[in-house]
C-alpha cells in the first residue's frame, strides 16, 4: 500500500522519481556522512507524504541534506543540527517527535495500555477467584431444603 | 451493455442483500426455519451477481472501452495484457468492487460450507455479512460507481499510473483485501453470538479456520506488498511506517492476538469476553484500514475534503459498525458466562501475555498513526510521526514479546512449570549465547543491539523448534521412529512451531539488513568500476530500448566476485509518455539469501547517478512471513481446524498428542 501512496506523492509534487542522496552531496569524510545519513533519516522532508529527506528527491529535501552536512562540516553535534532545524522550520521536521505536554500522550500510549492491561487482569483474576470462593456453599442446608432432600432421596436425613 | 449489465447485478446483489440481512435475524428470532433458510441461497446469489458485475468491469477493460470512465482513467489500449486485469483493481473504484467480491465470496463460503454450524448461529452469522455487503453495495452504487459512462467516449485511455504496472499489483491488493475480508467472519460471529448471548468453545472452534485464512492471507499479501515497495520504488527500504502500511499492520497485528485468544477459548473455555471484542476490533482496523487508505484522509485532510459525499459515507459505514458492534458489546457481553480458571504461570497465561502486548504493539501503530490527525485538527499544528517513532517504540516492545514467544506452547495448561520449560529451553538459549558471541568477534564490539538481535533470533528459531525435536526425539532414536512420529504429528503442532519460527526468521533478516547493508553512491561513466560488499562491478553502458507503452534507458553492470563473472545487472529508468511520468527499475542480484541492488538516477552527459546496495541476507525478511504462511497453512489443514469440519475423528486413527 506503501505504493500507493508514492502514487499520490508521485503525481502531485515532481513527475521522475530519481535517486534521493545524489552523488555530489556525498561528504569525503566517511564518519561525517554516516552522521549526516543518520541524521537524515529522523528529519521529515516537509513538503512530502511522511519522508525522511533522505528518502525523498523532492528540491527541498536536496537543500536540507546540504544544509546538514554544511553544519556538520562547520562542527555542529548532532543535537545542536537538530535544534538548529527544530528552531528554523519547528517540531513538524522531526520525524520522532520530542516529549512534551503536547506529545505525551503519544509516548505514554504504549506504557499506558500495557498498564490498563495489567491492572485489569490483577483486578480480574482477584475478582474471579473471589467468585470461585463464594461459590462454595458455606451454610448448611435449611430445614425445608432438609424435608426435600429426604423426600427425594427417600432416606431420613438426620 | 456490458457495463450496464455490471451495474445491474450490483443493484441486484444489494436488494438480495438487503433481504438477506433482514429474513435469517427475524427467522433466528423466531425460531422459523424457513426464513432462516432464506440466508443460504442469497448468499451464492449475491455471489454470482457480484461475479457478475466484476467480471463485466474487467470485459470493458480488457477490451478496452473507453466510453467508461473507469477505464478511461486508468487503462491504455497498448498496455500488455496482464496490466488491463490488475488495473482493474488498481483504483479506487475498482477495488472497492474487488473488497465486495471477495466478500460474497466468503458469504458464500459459509453458507456453503456451514450446514454443521446451529443453524440459529448460521442465519445471524449470515445475515451480520449481509449488513456488512449492504453497506458497501450502497457505497459503490451511490458514490463509487465504476460503471459510469461518457457520453462522448474519449479515443484513449490515460493509462495506469506506471508505478502500478507491475506484478505485484495482481497480487498484493486482492491478498491483502482476502485478509481485511475474511475477518469480517470473525466479526459476524462475534455479532452473531453476542445476539444469541451465548457462546461456547465450539464457537471459537468454529471461528478460528476462518480467522486464520484470513490471518494467512494478511500475511502474505502485507509481505508481498513490502517486497513490491523494496524492489520498485528504488531506495532499497522496506518498511516505512507510513499510513498506508500501518492501516494494513494493525488489523494484522489484532488479528494475531485473535488466533492465540481463540485457542485458549477453545481449548480452556477461558477469555471469552475478550476473544469476542478482540473479533469486533480486528475487523473494525480493517474497515478504518480500508477506509483511511481509500478516502485519503491519512495522505492529505485535503483529499477528504474535496470529495465530501464519499467522506462522509465512509465515516457513517465506520460508524455504524464500529460504533455498533461496540455498543452490543458493551449491552450484551457482560451475559456471557465466564470460563475455566487458570495460574498465571501457564500455557493461557503465556497467552494472556502475548495479547497484552500486541494489543500494546497495535494501540502505538494506531496511535502514532492517527496522532498527526487528530493533533492538526485539536491544535491546529504539526507533528510528524515516521519511521525513527516506531522501530523506537515497537523495538522495545517486541522484546519480551519474543523472549516469552518459545516458553507459551511448551507450557502446560492450567498450571505450567517455568522451572520446567527453562531446562528445556536451555540448548536453545546456549545457540543464541554462541550466536552473540559470533557476531561479537566477527564485528567486534560495536554495539550491542545487532549482536543482542541476532541472539534473539536465533533464540526464537530454537524455541520454536524445541517441542518438535523433543517430540519426534531426533538424535535420540532411530531415523525411521523420528520419522514416523514426525508424520504422527497433529498438523497444528507443526503449524505452530513453522509459523513462531518464522518470526525468528523475518527477526535475523531484518537485524542483518539494518545493521550490515551497505550503500555507495556514484556518479559512473561507461567501463568504470565500484566495489561493494566483496563484489565488483563493471558498468558496461547504457542502451534505450522500446517497450511496449514506454521507452526505457537500461544501464548495464557486470558483477565480479574475485574475478570471475557472476551475473550481470540491468537496472533501468522508464518513461511513459501517456503519463509524462518514469519509473525507476531496480535490478536485483540474488547470492543466496543476499541481494546486490542497483538503481540508477538521472544520465547526464554519459555520466549516470547510480545507487548501488549489498544487503546480507534481505530475502529472509520476506521468507519469514512465507514460513509463517506455511505454518498457517498446516494448522488449517488440521483435520481438527477444518474449516467448517470439526467432527470427530475415528478413534482407531487418531494420533497420539
Amino acid at each position: 500500500m506503501r505504493i500507493l501512496a508514492a502514487v499520490a506523492v508521485a503525481m502531485t509534487l515532481w513527475s521522475a522519481p530519481a535517486l534521493a542522496v545524489q552523488p555530489d552531496e556525498v561528504l569525503s569524510d566517511p564518519a561525517l556522512e554516516a552522521r549526516a545519513r543518520a541524521l537524515s533519516r529522523e528529519l521529515r522532508c516537509m513538503v512530502c507524504q511522511n519522508q525522511s529527506i533522505d528518502d525523498s528527491d523532492a528540491p527541498l529535501a536536496r537543500d536540507l541534506r546540504i544544509l546538514v552536512r554544511d553544519r556538520l562540516k562547520a562542527g555542529d553535534s548532532d543535537g545542536q543540527v537538530i535544534d538548529f532545524l527544530v528552531a528554523r522550520y519547528g517540531q513538524f521536521v522531526l520525524l520522532r517527535p520530542h516529549f512534551g505536554a503536547d506529545t505525551a500522550l503519544l509516548w505514554l500510549a504504549p506504557v499506558g495500555v500495557l498498564a490498563i492491561g495489567v491492572v485489569a487482569l490483577v483486578l480480574f483474576a482477584r475478582r474471579r477467584r473471589n467468585a470461585a470462593t463464594a461459590e462454595v456453599p458455606t451454610q448448611a442446608l435449611s430445614e425445608t431444603e432438609r424435608a426435600r432432600l429426604a423426600e427425594l432421596t427417600g432416606e431420613p436425613q438426620k | 451493455m456490458i457495463a450496464e449489465l455490471g451495474h445491474y447485478a450490483l443493484v441486484l446483489a444489494l436488494g438480495l442483500a438487503l433481504i438477506q440481512a433482514i429474513a435469517p435475524i427475524i427467522g433466528a428470532q423466531r425460531r422459523d426455519a424457513t426464513l432462516m433458510a432464506v440466508a443460504g441461497p442469497t448468499a451464492l446469489a449475491q455471489f454470482v451477481f457480484v461475479a457478475l458485475a466484476f467480471a463485466a468491469l474487467t470485459a470493458c477493460y480488457v477490451v478496452s472501452d473507453f466510453s467508461v470512465v473507469n477505464v478511461f482513467e486508468n487503462s491504455h489500449s497498448a498496455m500488455p495484457l496482464i496490466y488491463k486485469f490488475t488495473s482493474v483493481w488498481g483504483n479506487h473504484e475498482g477495488s472497492m468492487l474487488l473488497w465486495v467480491l471477495i466478500l460474497s465470496i466468503f458469504g458464500a463460503l459459509v453458507a456453503g460450507f456451514g450446514g454443521n454450524l446451529p443453524a440459529t448461529l448460521r442465519a445471524n452469522v449470515l445475515a451480520v455479512q449481509s449488513w456488512i455487503a449492504a453497506a458497501f453495495y450502497l457505497f459503490i452504487l451511490m458514490t463509487s460507481n465504476p460503471f459510469s459512462r461518457f457520453a462522448q467516449p474519449p479515443f484513449e485511455g490515460r493509462d495506469l499510473n506506471p508505478i502500478l504496472q507491475d506484478i505485484g499489483l495482481a497480487v498484493h491488493p486482492p491478498l491483502l483485501y482476502l485478509g481485511y475480508v475474511g475477518f469480517s467472519i470473525s466479526f459476524s460471529f462475534a455479532i452473531a453470538a453476542l445476539l444469541e448471548g451465548r457462546i461456547d468453545a465450539a464457537w471459537a472452534r468454529w471461528v478460528r479456520p476462518w480467522t486464520l485464512a484470513a490471518w494467512i492471507c494478511l500475511t502474505v499479501g502485507i509481505a508481498m506488498g513490502s517486497y513490491w515497495a523494496y524492489y520498485e520504488l528504488g531506495w532499497g527500504g522496506f518498511w516505512f511506517w507510513d499510513p498506508v502500511e500501518n492501516a494494513s499492520l494493525m488489523p494484522w497485528i489484532a488479528g494475531t492476538a485473535l488466533l492465540h485468544s481463540a485457542v485458549v477459548m477453545e481449548k480452556r473455555n477461558a477469555l471469552k469476553v475478550w476473544t469476542i471484542l478482540l473479533a469486533i476490533l480486528t475487523f473494525s482496523l480493517s474497515l478504518i484500514g480500508t477506509f483511511l487508505v481509500r478516502s485519503g484522509v491519512l495522505t492529505s485532510v485535503h483529499t477528504f475534503a474535496t470529495d465530501p459525499t464519499r467522506g462522509v459515507f465512509i465515516l457513517a459505514i465506520l460508524v455504524m459498525f464500529i460504533g455498533g458492534g461496540l455498543a452490543l458489546y458493551a449491552w450484551r457481553a457482560p451475559l456471557l458466562k465466564q470460563g475455566g480458571l487458570f495460574a498465571p504461570i501457564s500455557r493461557e497465561g503465556a497467552l494472556v501475555f502475548n495479547n497484552l502486548f500486541l494489543t500494546a504493539a497495535c494501540a502505538t501503530v494506531f496511535v502514532g498513526t492517527m496522532y498527526p490527525l487528530a493533533y492538526s485538527a485539536l491544535t491546529g499544528g504539526v507533528i510528524s510521526i515516521g519511521p525513527p517513532f516506531f522501530n523506537l517504540v515497537l523495538g522495545i516492545l517486541i522484546v519480551p514479546f519474543l523472549i516469552v514467544q518459545p516458553v507459551g506452547p511448551l507450557m502446560a495448561w492450567k498450571r505450567g512449570d517455568l522451572y520446567g520449560v527453562a531446562q528445556r529451553l536451555v540448548w536453545a538459549l546456549a545457540l543464541a549465547i554462541v550466536g552473540i558471541a559470533a557476531v561479537f568477534v566477527a564485528t567486534g564490539v560495536k554495539g550491542v543491539l545487532a549482536p543482542f538481535g541476532i541472539g534473539l533470533a536465533i533464540f526464537v528459531i530454537a524455541g520454536a523448534l524445541t517441542d518438535l525435536i523433543e517430540r519426534i526425539g531426533v538424535l535420540r532414536v532411530p531415523f525411521a521412529t523420528a520419522w514416523a512420529r514426525a508424520c504422527g504429528l497433529p498438523r497444528s503442532a507443526w503449524g505452530t512451531a513453522l509459523a513462531h519460527a518464522g518470526l525468528g526468521v523475518a527477526l535475523l533478516g531484518i537485524v542483518c539488513e539494518s545493521n550490515w547493508s551497505s550503500e555507495r553512491i556514484l556518479a559512473m561513466k561507461p567501463s568504470d568500476q565500484a566495489s561493494i560488499g566483496g563484489y565488483d562491478l563493471t558498468f558496461d553502458g547504457v542502451v534505450t530500448r522500446q517497450g511496449p507503452n514506454y521507452r526505457e534507458l537500461t544501464a548495464r553492470f557486470t558483477v565480479r566476485e574475485g574475478g570471475n563473472v557472476i551475473g550481470v545487472m540491468e537496472p533501468s529508468k522508464r518513461s511513459f509518455a501517456s503519463r509524462n511520468t518514469s519509473t525507476t527499475e531496480a535490478a536485483l542480484l540474488t547470492i543466496g539469501f543476499s541481494q546486490l541492488y542497483a538503481s540508477l538516477g538521472d544520465p547526464d552527459d554519459g555520466v549516470i547517478a547510480v545507487r548501488l546496495y549489498h544487503k546480507p541476507l534481505v530475502l529472509l525478511i520476506w521468507l519469514g512471513p512465507v514460513i509463517m504462511m506455511l505454518g498457517g497453512l498446516l494448522s488449517l489443514s488440521d483435520r481438527r481446524l477444518r474449516v467448517g469440519a470439526p467432527k470427530p475423528a475415528k478413534p482407531v486413527l487418531q494420533p497420539a498428542e
